[in-house]
């Protein structure tokens, strides 16, 4: 047992995670600021610190990740390192399926308590009553207590061809995978290259969608809860995909240039993860958002 | 750096690296616990500052210094220092420097990322800060941000509060999968679960929550943004939300978030008393299962701080029920204590005073939380001072006194030093004495009706309030004798031996005073 | 609602009464409040002993079992009896505490067969109260002159717990309470009836109460809304049932009067310097508290007015008119139309129109408001 843990391996000092921090910043301090001088319409710095920041990150994401790539191809890393990482991905995207329940939550409550109350349920007859005489209590919400009107999306077309899309992905994604661990190359290569594809058609049409809504449906942010449930989950969702592809191009790149074997590809099995993580979103969503 | 990599890597185990760098790009998790120490006494200051012109204000009716809505700027302000800039960075100062030391690791699992999680905090809260100087001025909305008071009605900053809550969101999160993957990761072999620490273990159960509840908060203030600047209504009937779905989201997050404030102090408090009563803990396991069943509960009562939004009855119930609940596993930690005392060998060093008072004054807390728990009563209680009595006794004399019992236990540890004993006694009989001078009268200021958050209040309240401010001068004066303790302890004084106190155990114990730059390279043997 | 009827302010008093300071809840005078308090005893008394109990073994361990004393250490640590005995025996005691809670919760919970409604609105920072099946409602704001609050006159003996028109009710009947509120979340609460209820907007709560004694009953709202929170009192007036149903009569007659002789004064045409004197009055009872005095605002909270373009440009009369009297939604600008008189509302549009440097000359006159409003 010594022996194995005599390899105890600590990173040594580096300058990313501060430049992180301050990307970080930045990007805080410049997004407020951002939304500041869009909501008053006035020019200002805010979005200069926030294309500041985002430069930052990216650098620093960079820098981070070549370190890393680096030290890793040296064989620095201890298996117990590998696990180190694999249990922290896990974390994170369980912290990401919390961060999506937030918004799940809020769409249930909604349509499960408020819209009802105001149609005068539970202990809120008065409200209906007094307050929103004319509202009638219907999901979707196609007709806001205040009058807002919309029209509801549905379910098949568009939504339906993206979830078939995107639950192909997940197996080429896992057939990729199967690829890189029993050493075959052409196999990794090609599903990779068909999921990231796939990725990309996937939001191609979701913008599609979002343009099918706005101009057709008259379906948009400000049409009520129905509607901001609806672009806060699919858009936050849409974000997800977003940078999932762009994992999986990195990790396309990596692998044309010959990094991973079958024992030792975190990066490319935590991308895996968080696919398959957004995938399982989506599916959620599928049917809670736009099927229920 | 990259082309060094090799070699720090190689030479890093013989001297520490020096200079502004040693900090910036640390990634050592001694180096990280102390900028995390520091950085929340600083920010303690900063909200204690808060603090004193709130009681500064509050010293007579009528408005003598401020203005009513700067008034709200500093209680608001102050609630969110504490919380996210005070408590929880000294918790995981605290997790930094002895989890890796108590479960034989070198350092945290993932070093880096740790550097990471605490520099992001300085940028927070400078955002934060910088956005009381803004026009309009900075959240004035109380910590609990409750729409649409801060949505619609809010000042412009709003915007920078929510993204300076998104980042320390991000920096809390990343620091508790530190600490689990640490623990699940890096034990010594042989330190199995049921060997660990009680701090361990409670610092397992609060990064559980953090992942689970930060993710939660990061939402609300996102809806909040929307509803402000993009004209989305989650929390606006007009568009068929409620403002009271936001008090839901929050509370989701809110309560576990309080009791991420108190679980480390249990670890902490079952640490010391041990210690200094020379007698093993009473009963490990249930001590673990209560913290254990304290989480798990901590979800299921979060609208017990709803109570008068007008829920239904069941639903007042159902959390009525499950809040009075809590008291059960509580109790039984504080009975565990008071048995370890029983028939023990007690002496009374400084961190042992304070722990003795956390066990009092924190029942005191919970006694008062119990109270709030009993729905048709925390009718009369709700958003009074009496509601402010029992959240600074679990808070200031729960979480805060069991930060200090840990820097004066742990504190020859990490400086190799030994305190002032006198001057620490000194500091907690001031504390002790003004903190209740401070919070207990509040209770009774509740009771007879005074709201809390008011700037002035009406003629009936003075006498109290007076009391009240005058004890809170005196507590805030005497931290900056604790101030003066630690930087003098840090600089010089006796030698401390690797184990200073006679009872102690744990592995921390085990390597010399102050603790080497780098432990358990090797791991110890743990039997 | 003309004039305001300012109720009697201390100011004569020049002592400073400071009424007996109270420690503990109120029993309140009704027969909720009564358990209520006396459930709060109870817990009381029960965590006292529970807590004498702890910290007396704490103590007493603390004397006898201290190394100086020469004690020596035990050896046990844990025992299963015990500890399960102490995980049951408070679980009894929870259990002792819910059931008259929940009887309690349940009997306030159910504000059905009421004999008088009253609809409670709140806003930034006043109430309105409204009788179902009675042509009343009124705002109730605070009455404490400012500068009691700035110290320069000596505080009265109900200081911030006073206001111009109190809500009345009648005793020994089933008050119900409609909470809802119009821009923030507020909480209406008279800890003598046990009663305090959320004011969200967009949604109604109900309370009840049922009071006993005739009295003048004083609470506050108890939720954050802003800037002037602790300065929105509740003064209830509980009036024995014939005594409140002259009162009744004689408001619904003097509300009456009132609307006829609004319509009367649309013919009148008032000069600069009435307008001015009275906007002056009901700008700085309404809207100082977010223009400011000065008509400056408050940057990046509330707009200014002096030199701003709604308010000193002569085009823009028409939406001066149209944002006072229908308020801007979305913001914390009020609907005013619904709380001032015709001639209220021109004077005030006329003094912002022309105070602070703002000189547009434009007279706005009670007819023209009403024009707008009938548009
Ligand atoms: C560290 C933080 C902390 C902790 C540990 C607690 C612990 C508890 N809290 Fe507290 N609470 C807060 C922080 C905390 N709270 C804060 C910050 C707020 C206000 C937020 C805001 O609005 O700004 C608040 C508000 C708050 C409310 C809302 C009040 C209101 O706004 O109307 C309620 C209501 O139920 C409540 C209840 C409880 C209960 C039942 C416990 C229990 O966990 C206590 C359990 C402990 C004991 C009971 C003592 C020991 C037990 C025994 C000795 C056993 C035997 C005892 C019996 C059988 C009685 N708390
Ligand atoms: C861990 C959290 C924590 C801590 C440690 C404290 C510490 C203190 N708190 Fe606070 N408090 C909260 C969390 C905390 N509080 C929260 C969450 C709220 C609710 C906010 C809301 O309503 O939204 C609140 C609200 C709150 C209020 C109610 C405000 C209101 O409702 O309007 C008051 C009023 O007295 C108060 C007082 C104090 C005081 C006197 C201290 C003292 O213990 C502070 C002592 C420390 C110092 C004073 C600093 C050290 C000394 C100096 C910097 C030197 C200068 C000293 C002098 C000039 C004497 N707090
Ligand atoms: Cu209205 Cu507080
Ligand atoms: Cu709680």
């Amino acid at each position: 047992m010594a022996e194995k843990h005599a390899s105890y391996y600590v990173p040594a000092q580096s300058p990313w995670p501060i430049v992180g921090a301050i990307g970080l910043g930045l990007i805080a301090f410049g997004a407020g600021h951002t939304v500041l001088d869009v909501s008053k319409q006035q020019e200002g710095y805010g979005s200069t610190v926030l294309s500041a920041g985002l430069v930052v990150i990216a650098v620093m994401l960079f820098g981070w990740f070549r370190d890393q790539i680096n030290e890793s191809m040296r064989g620095l890393y201890s298996d117990q390192l590998g696990n180190s990482y694999r249990q922290g991905m896990a974390w994170f995207i369980f912290s990401e399926v919390m961060f999506f329940a937030a918004f799940f939550g809020a769409l249930f409550y909604a349509r499960m308590v408020a819209v009802p109350w105001l149609g005068g349920a539970s202990n809120n007859a008065m409200t209906n009553e007094v307050l929103w005489p004319t509202f009638d209590a219907i999901w979707p919400l196609v007709k806001t207590p205040g009058g807002t009107e919309t029209q509801a999306m549905g379910w098949y077309g568009l939504p339906l061809i993206n979830t078939a899309i995107l639950v192909t992905s997940s197996f080429t994604c896992h057939f990729a995978h199967m690829g890189l661990e029993k050493g075959k190359r052409g196999q990794l290569k090609l599903f990779l290259g068909l999921t990231i594809i796939l990725g990309a058609i996937f939001l191609y049409l979701q913008g599609a969608e979002y343009v099918h809504a706005y101009h057709e449906l008259g379906l948009t942010l400000q049409s009520g809860v129905y509607g901001n449930t609806f672009y806060l989950l699919t858009g936050f969702h849409g974000m997800h995909v977003t940078l999932g592809t762009l994992m999986l191009i990195i990790m396309f790149l990596r692998i044309l240039k010959g990094h991973f074997s079958a024992d030792n590809h975190f990066a490319f099995q935590a991308t895996s993860w968080y696919w398959h993580f957004v995938d399982a979103v989506w599916i959620a969503l599928f049917v809670i958002v736009y099927v229920l | 750096m990259s082309t060094a990599v090799g070699d720090i890597h190689h030479d890093h185990h013989h001297h520490k690296p020096s200079g502004i760098t040693r900090w910036l790009f640390t990634t050592n998790h001694k180096d990280i616990g102390s900028l995390y120490l520091w950085f929340s006494f600083l920010m303690f200051l900063t909200g204690g500052a808060m603090a004193m012109v709130i009681r500064a204000e509050l010293f007579q009716p009528g408005l003598q210094l401020v203005e009513p809505h700067f008034f709200n700027q500093m209680t608001t302000v102050h609630g969110l220092i504490m919380v996210f800039g005070a408590v929880m960075p000294a918790f995981t100062g605290l997790a930094n420097w002895m989890i890796p030391m108590m479960i034989g690791a070198p350092d945290m699992a993932l070093p880096r990322m740790n550097n990471w999680s605490f520099w992001i905090l300085p940028f927070a809260f400078a955002i934060l800060l910088s956005s009381l100087f803004m026009p309009g001025g900075g959240p004035a909305f109380g910590w609990t941000f409750y729409a649409p008071l801060s949505t619609t009605y809010s000042p412009d900053s709003t915007a920078l509060f929510v993204f300076s809550i998104h980042i320390m969101g991000i920096s809390s999160i990343m620091g508790a999968i530190n600490v689990i993957v640490t623990i699940m990761n890096m034990r010594a072999p042989g330190m199995n679960y049921m060997k660990m620490p009680l701090f361990v273990w409670t610092w397992f159960i609060t990064a559980f929550l953090l992942i689970a509840v930060m993710p939660v908060l990061a939402g609300a203030v996102t809806m909040v943004l929307t509803d402000k600047y993009f004209g989305t209504s989650f929390f606006d009937a007009a568009g068929g939300g409620d403002p009271v779905m936001f008090q839901h989201i929050f509370w989701f997050f809110g309560h576990p978030e309080v009791y991420i404030m108190i679980l480390p102090s249990f670890g902490i408090i079952s640490a010391i008393i041990p210690a200094f009563t020379r007698k093993r803990l009473f009963g490990y396991s249930s001590m673990v299962y209560a913290t254990a069943s304290i989480a798990v509960l901590s979800f299921l009562v979060w609208a017990h701080h709803m109570f008068t939004t007008g829920m239904p009855v069941f639903a007042e119930l159902f959390f009525m029920y499950c809040t009075m609940l809590i008291a059960v596993p509580t109790g039984v930690k504080v009975f565990n204590w008071v048995a370890t005392m029983w028939r023990g060998a007690m002496t009374f060093e400084t961190p042992m005073l304070f722990a003795l008072a956390f066990v009092i004054l924190f029942t005191i807390g919970g006694f008062s939380g119990l109270m709030l728990a009993i729905t048709p009563v925390d009718f009369q209680y709700h958003d009074t001072y009496f509601v402010v009595a029992h959240f600074h006794y679990v808070l200031v004399t729960g979480a805060i006194f069991s930060i200090m019992a840990a820097c004066y236990y742990w504190l020859p540890k990490w400086s190799g030093h030994m305190y002032d004993e006198v001057l620490a006694r000194w500091h907690f009989w001031l504390s002790v004495i003004s903190v209740n001078v401070l919070f207990f009268p509040m209770h009774f200021a509740g009771l007879a009706g005074m709201p809390r958050r008011i700037p002035d209040y009406s003629v009936q309240f003075a006498d109290i309030n007076q009391i009240v401010s005058i004890g809170g001068f005196a507590f805030g004066l005497t931290q900056l004798l604790f101030l003066y303790i630690v930087v003098k302890c840090v600089r010089k004084g006796k030698p401390a031996p690797a184990k200073p106190w006679e009872g102690a155990e744990g592995l921390e114990w085990t390597v010399p005073s102050p603790a080497p730059y780098h432990t358990f390279e090797t791991p110890p043997k743990i039997d | 609602m003309k004039t305001i009827p300012v109720v009697t302010v201390g100011a004569l008093t020049s002592v400073p009464t400071y009424a007996e300071t109270q420690l503990n809840l109120t029993r309140g005078v009704t027969d909720i409040s009564a358990r209520v308090f006396d459930l709060h005893m109870t817990i009381f008394y029960i965590c006292c002993v529970i807590g004498v109990l702890v910290f007396g073994a704490m103590f007493i361990s603390m004397y006898l079992h201290r190394k100086s004393r020469g004690a020596k250490p035990a050896s046990f640590h844990e025992s299963v009896k015990v500890e399960v005995l102490w995980t049951v025996i408070p679980f009894l005691i929870l259990v002792g505490m819910a059931i008259p809670a929940t009887q309690t919760l349940i009997a306030m919970e159910d504000p059905s067969d009421a004999d008088l409604t009253v609809q409670i609105t709140g806003s930034q920072w006043k109430w309105h109260y409204k009788y179902f099946g009675h042509e009343v409602e009124y705002f109730s704001l605070l009455a404490t002159q400012q500068e009691q609050i700035r110290n320069k006159f000596d505080k009265g003996e109900n200081y911030l717990l006073e206001v111009d028109r109190p809500l009345v009710v009648p005793t020994g009947q089933k008050i119900r309470f409609l909470v809802t509120s119009d821009d923030v979340i507020h909480s209406w609460w008279v800890p003598d009836f046990a009663v305090k209820k959320d004011a969200n907007p967009g949604f109604i709560n109900e309370a009840w109460t049922r009071i006993e004694e005739p009295g003048i009953y004083r609470g506050q709202c108890a939720e954050l809304c802003g800037k002037d929170h602790g300065f929105m009192p509740i003064v209830v007036i509980a009036k024995s049932p014939a005594e409140f149903d002259q009162w009744m009569q004689e408001t619904e007659a003097q509300q009456r009067k009132a609307k006829e002789e609004e319509q009367r004064l649309l013919a009148m045409q008032m000069d600069k310097d009435e307008l001015m004197d009275l906007g002056e009055k009901i700008y700085l009872a309404n809207c100082a508290a977010c223009h400011q005095p000065t008509g400056e605002g408050v940057p990046g909270v509330f707009p200014a007015l002096k030199g701003s373009a709604i308010a000193s440009k002569k085009e823009h009369l028409p939406d001066h008119i149209e944002i006072v009297v229908h308020g801007k939604s979305g913001t914390a600008m009020q609907a005013f139309g619904a709380q001032l008189s015709l001639r209220e509302l021109a004077a005030v549009i006329t003094y912002e129109r022309n105070a602070w440097g703002n000189d547009t000359g434009d007279l706005v006159q009670a007819a023209d408001v009403n024009q707008h409003m009938n548009q």
